[in-house]
């Protein structure tokens, strides 16, 4: 057993426990803690796998932009954790029957299908070369190549998902003095200067200061 | 012994076995719930990146990378819906989200 494999164990132990108290932390806030430690002991493995990029990106991209996000939503939203908790281990008999029939049924596959190692490490393939040059290099070289069109298409979901979440938690201020430019650019004289046809008034000719004081005397 | 693609594959199922028991347990919390999802899709990363390594075809790489993307934009739309339904419902109970009487 050398290193690699028993870095394997540690890291799959720490992952197996992080996600089994994900799903049963009392706190919101525990579960999205414990959940950026599994994501780390992926990441790990996923180094064992000479995958480094995609390591670094799932640190960056998950624990730094991802569970940031889960975090604030669960510290904005005012949630009852004891009416949460009822009947929390209502469901346990089904879930542990369903859980345990998928591990049993995919272990055995995959036990059954992938226990001799792979004829294909032998053959020298892009993996001899990605050992030799970085890992990025070789994902960057496929990704803006081959893959240019579907990274196109992901950029545009980026998009859509950014004007999404702003669209969807947009709320307007009501004491806001906002003025609609297109109202402004609609607007005619008509509407808005009223022209009102009245007598004209006659003003009396020359009323001195002092007539006046003696009309309000009298 | 030596680490075969058997091993991260029954890592792999491990994890998507948890996150479902998850999903299972967690009826009253939407976000634990979306918590499971993202589980589910790191066992799924985890399998494509072991075939990736056994196999020596960096195409699993880059669809790990494409899934990162859109997992990255299905949590931020989920969670804005979260925090509509939130402001709306003044609560994340899947049982009360009934009002379309599916």
């Amino acid at each position: 057993m050398d290193a690699k494999t028993g870095l394997f164990y540690v890291f799959s132990a720490v992952i197996l426990f992080a996600a089994f108290r994900v799903i049963t932390a009392r706190n919101p806030v525990h579960a999205a803690l414990f959940l950026v430690l599994a994501f780390f002991q992926a990441a790990a493995i996923w180094m064992l796998l000479k995958a480094e990029f995609l390591a670094i990106t799932l640190v960056l991209v998950y624990v730094g932009a991802v569970m940031v996000l889960f975090l604030f939503v669960v510290m904005m939203l005012d949630i009852n954790l004891d009416s949460m908790r009822k009947g929390f281990w209502k469901h346990f008999p089904l879930a542990g029957a369903i859980g345990a029939i998928i591990a049993l049924e995919m272990s055995y596959v995959l036990m059954g299908g992938f226990r001799e190692p792979p004829k294909a490490v032998s053959a020298p393939g892009l993996g001899e070369l990605a050992n030799q040059v970085s890992n990025t290099k070789e994902l960057g070289k496929l990704l803006y190549s081959d893959y240019i069109y579907p990274l196109e298409i992901a950029a545009v979901i980026l998009l859509v998902a950014i004007i999404a979440a702003i669209a969807l938690t947009l709320r307007e201020r009501k004491d806001s003095k906002r003025i609609n430019p297109a109202d402004q650019v609609r607007v005619k004289a008509r509407d808005r200067v009223r022209l009102v046809k009245m007598n004209s008034v006659t003003v009396s000719p020359s009323p001195t200061p002092i007539s006046i004081t003696e009309k309000n005397n009298q | 012994m030596m680490l075969t693609l058997g091993h991260f594959l029954s890592l792999g199922a491990m994890i998507f076995a948890l996150s479902v028991i998850g999903i299972f347990l967690n009826r009253k919390n939407l976000i634990v719930l979306l918590m499971a999802i993202e589980l589910m899709l790191l066992a799924v990363n985890m399998n494509f990146v072991a075939f990736s390594y056994y196999l020596n075809d960096m195409a699993g790489q880059v669809f790990v990378f494409f899934i990162l993307t859109v997992a990255a934009a299905e949590s931020a739309i989920g969670l804005a819906i979260l925090v509509l339904l939130f402001r709306n419902k003044s609560s994340i109970n899947v049982e009360d989200l009934n009002t379309l009487q599916g």
